[in-house]
């Protein structure tokens, strides 16, 4: 069995489109991992790879702020 | 998870790390993201995905028994086998496995505290390998209904208040200011809350590294909002997956005896002609 270790593991909280969401990133052999997710209530909900951590987490931005500009808000 | 809670129900992620491919013990990854478990999963896991595994693909229901058979059976699972569930998003859809696999019967059932987010956390092994498992007959019983509340129920619920009815969804989809997770789509007609549901989100009942909370805390948690264990509870969502979780907080962490997860949900009342709502 071919074993690898997630390496340079990082996880934080940003505002994208005006959303708390956290972004986790994570290299396993020679790809980076990038998924993220809203803060409340913590839905993973946009992910990307990529050869760097930068194109990743770059990727999974866009994605992200692409879906998230589809949040609507109702007023009460 | 320190203090008093059911024993064995919960494992850690030390456990799992050593007894994860022994004999008898079948660990199984459960994702949001069903991309996940291709990227890397505990070596020796089986990999279960939720749109398709874990359902009626053509009527909305749980899986169907049979079809339930097969996937343990395809999996290398008999009916004595302990199956340690785990996955992303706090194990929002390992505990939606594990209410149908307890709706089915099975006996022996435990969740990997902290799920995937924890185990990355570590540095833990992880294998792209997809393991072979030597075919089993499973025998399913049930399903046990007694774990689950319709539509008329929960509408009964709302009128007489005979149980405690918990939203589990983030304060913003209970007042109905958004009609589903930011990112996510929209699934409802409308938004807000059912008349008398207390909110308690399902993720107050972890810590930040995915693990649960203590007894103390989550029997205060829910203690703060009347919810208490000498009451039958139903706990809902949008789909029924976040209210899975917090179903397995309140029966198997807490120990309360009458709790059933609404699985229609959000998704369903929402979207009822002549459904009231409150915001």
């Amino acid at each position: 069995m071919h074993l690898m270790k997630p390496e340079q593991y990082s996880l934080r909280q940003e505002e994208l489109a005006g959303w708390p969401v956290s972004i986790e990133t994570y290299k396993l052999g020679d790809v980076y991992h990038c998924t993220i997710a809203n803060v409340d209530p913590g839905a993973r909900f946009a992910r990307a790879d990529g050869s760097t951590r930068q194109e990743a987490e770059a990727l999974a931005i866009e994605k992200a702020t692409r879906y998230l500009a589809q949040t609507r808000k109702f007023s009460k | 998870m320190a203090g008093n809670t059911l024993p064995g129900v919960l494992v850690t992620t030390d456990w799992v790390a050593q007894h994860a491919t022994d004999t008898g013990v079948r660990v199984v990854e459960v994702d949001v993201d069903t991309t996940a478990y291709d990227q890397g999963h505990v070596p020796g896991a089986a990999g279960w995905n939720w749109t398709s595994d874990l359902c009626d693909t053509l009527v909305r229901d749980i899986v169907p028994m049979k079809k339930l058979e097969e996937l343990l059976g395809n999996s290398g699972i008999d009916n004595k086998t302990t199956i340690v569930l785990y996955g992303d998003n706090n194990n929002w859809f390992a505990a939606w496995a594990f209410w149908q696999l307890k709706m089915y019967g099975h006996d022996d059932l435990r969740i990997m505290d902290g799920g995937r987010k924890k185990w990355l956390a570590e540095g833990r092994d992880l294998s792209t390998d997809k393991p072979s498992f030597k075919k089993t007959t499973y025998k399913a019983s049930g399903p046990d209904l007694s774990l689950r509340a319709y539509l008329p129920e929960v509408q009964q619920v709302m009128k007489n208040k005979s149980a405690g009815l918990v939203d589990v969804r983030s304060p913003q989809e209970f007042t109905g200011e958004i009609l589903a997770p930011p990112g996510l789509p929209e699934t409802c007609q409308r938004g807000g809350h059912i008349p008398g549901a207390k909110s308690i989100p399902w993720a107050k009942a972890c810590n930040d590294d995915g693990t649960f909370k203590t007894y103390d805390e989550l029997k205060a948690l829910y203690a703060a909002q009347g919810i208490t264990a000498d009451k039958p509870v139903i706990a809902y969502c949008r789909i029924g997956e976040r209210s899975s979780h917090t179903w397995f907080v309140l029966k198997y962490l807490l120990g309360f005896e009458n709790v059933k997860n609404y699985d229609g949900s959000w998704t369903e009342w929402g979207n009822l002609v002549g459904a009231p709502v409150e915001r």
